[in-house]
């Protein structure tokens, strides 16, 4: 159901704030939390919109418009993959980049929640990392490929490094927002409730900031899918980016397309992976205002 | 020397030399309904924070004793717990988790919500929510309930619902309660003593009891002249005869 979230989100917003006559009324599973259900313009539409941009590619490709040399037709692409999937080796390449993703990835959030949180609830901390964090947030991560491989060498390292320096630093920043945003009444209550140290972490802090972190996490995890190609293409001797830098070195336009038709169907498929996160029930709150 | 819950002597309270409360002096009784009314800015937050011990007065002297349960306007209920684990974060001092889950369901049972221990309050409405939020006030043994405007965000017939659902709650679970709110309505159909503050900095214009029973109906005629005095007292209502309001008043 792609953008529903977005279509729930505005429906809530134009709802009045409670029901009073039903106030009373409701009985138990009355309530039942809204759905888009599948419509046939929800199938279609992208449908078509997929099978448009494969005619127009059909087109420029039968008609020359570009070399064709550089400019492979969808069954030339079609051959390219099953061509490497018969060698086995596009499995390899996914499971090498999946692998660098995950690896620096999960690095990050079990690093970058913490800290986070711990400049989110200490001021002065947050004065003194801030502006640290926010100057590595916004240097590009690619910009340290040089260091990566003078560091690292080549293959796996380097590229949970740059995935890692990709994904850390919005995660800290986020969760530290995140924190600061937390509704003052949320720590009264746990006053009021004798919740302290450790436990108003665990059981106040890091729920109420949840749903922030994962919409965070959702665009972190998608940068980083998007870096580990270019991390490939320089650091790594496999992976989905190194197959599309190797298919150029070898004029085989067709290979490259492969590659990014893999990686975007890879990216979806995290995507929707870490969406799901947003159903679980503690969590749904966030995104049913 | 009095077994008072809360005794205020001569209480100030300003911010960077700005004056929020003045001079307040008031004694809450234990099992007393005490509403404390008056126009926004007469610093009705101030007081709440020095009650509940969040903030200290500038100036005077506050005493206090047993425990203290704050009920907020609105989401005062954590988003990310089920109604019922909610209720039950107000039992966690409960070691027997036979005990919780008994409390627990006559809590639910007492506010009229048994089927809706396992829905989030996103899921319920204002009313409902809010309904929650007293059960978990009233869980375990509070002395004191703190009332900041409870039902402010929730619509009029809701409102008028919700007066009768906490007078019969009370009954029920008899605590003592200071309520703070701007509906003067509200405060003369629920309390037994409402405090009228003046407008910043919040002094105390005068006090009103209404020996009638609890719980009221919103039409009883000492209600009804209740409401009409504050609203006097604040300057709102038709102006009366000075001999009008001796009569009447009790100080």
């Amino acid at each position: 159901m792609p953008g529903c979230g977005f279509a729930r989100q505005q429906e809530k917003a134009i709802e009045p704030e409670s029901n009073t006559a039903a106030d009373h009324a409701l009985v138990p599973g009355s309530i039942s939390v809204k759905r888009q259900g599948f419509s046939l313009a929800s199938v279609l539409a992208p449908v078509g919109v997929a099978t448009g941009v494969l005619a127009a590619w059909y087109v420029l490709s039968h008609f020359h418009v570009f070399p064709e040399s550089a400019f492979p037709t969808p069954g030339q692409v079609v051959e390219g993959f099953l061509e490497k999937c018969r060698h086995g080796e596009i499995v390899d390449d996914v499971i090498a980049s999946l692998y660098r993703v995950v690896f620096g990835f999960v690095l990050a959030v079990t690093l970058g929640i913490p800290l986070g949180l711990w400049m989110g609830t200490r001021p002065k901390i947050r004065m003194a990392l801030l502006p640290a964090v926010n100057f590595f947030r916004s240097l590009s991560p690619l910009a340290w490929i040089p260091f990566a491989i003078m560091w690292l060498g080549i293959g796996d390292r380097p590229s949970i490094f740059l995935i890692f320096m990709t994904a850390f630093f919005p995660i800290v920043l986020s969760t530290c927002a995140a924190v600061a945003q937390i509704p003052n009444v949320y720590f009264r209550v746990a006053r009021d409730f004798d919740f302290g140290g450790v436990e108003l972490l665990l059981h106040v802090t890091l729920p109420a900031i949840m749903p922030q972190v994962i919409t965070s996490l959702r665009v972190t995890a998608g940068l980083s899918w998007v870096v580990v190609v270019a991390a490939e293409m320089i650091a790594g001797r496999d992976g989905l980016g190194f197959l599309i830098w190797d298919a150029r070195n070898l004029l085989r336009p067709d290979l490259v397309v492969v590659g990014m038709v893999i990686i975007g169907c890879i990216g979806v498929v995290l995507d929707r992976l870490i969406s799901q996160l947003t159903r679980i029930p503690s969590i749904r709150w966030g995104y049913d205002k | 020397m009095t077994n008072s819950l809360i005794e205020l002597q001569s209480v100030s309270r300003s911010y960077h030399g700005v004056a929020a409360l003045e001079g307040l002096t008031f004694r809450v009784e234990p099992g007393e309904f005490v509403a404390v009314v008056g126009p926004s800015g007469c610093g009705k937050t101030t007081l709440l924070n020095l009650l509940s011990g969040c903030d200290i007065p500038t100036s005077g002297r506050i005493e206090r004793r047993g425990s203290v349960r704050m009920v907020y306007q609105h989401d005062g209920l954590f988003p990310w717990l089920t109604a019922g684990q909610n209720i039950d974060l107000a039992l966690r001092k409960l070691v027997s988790a036979q005990d919780r889950k008994s409390q627990r369901q006559a809590l639910l049972n007492l506010i009229g919500l048994e089927g809706f221990a396992d829905h989030y309050p996103h899921q319920l409405s204002g009313g409902m929510r809010q309904r929650v939020e007293l059960a978990r006030a009233l869980a375990g043994e509070t002395d004191l309930l703190l009332m900041d405007e409870p039902f402010s965000a929730l619509d009029y017939l809701t409102r008028l619902r919700m007066r009768d659902e906490l007078a019969r709650l009370l009954h029920e679970r008899p605590r003592t309660v200071v309520l703070v709110t701007h509906d003067i309505e509200e405060a003369a159909q629920l309390a037994d003593r409402v405090i009228v503050m003046s407008g910043r900095p919040g002094r105390i214009i005068c006090e009103h009891s209404l020996s009638l029973a609890r719980p009221r109906e919103l039409t009883d005629p000492e209600v009804t002249h209740a409401v009409q005095t504050i609203l006097s007292e604040l300057g709102l209502g038709m102006q009366r005869s000075e001999n009008d309001r001796t009569d009447e008043e009790t100080k």
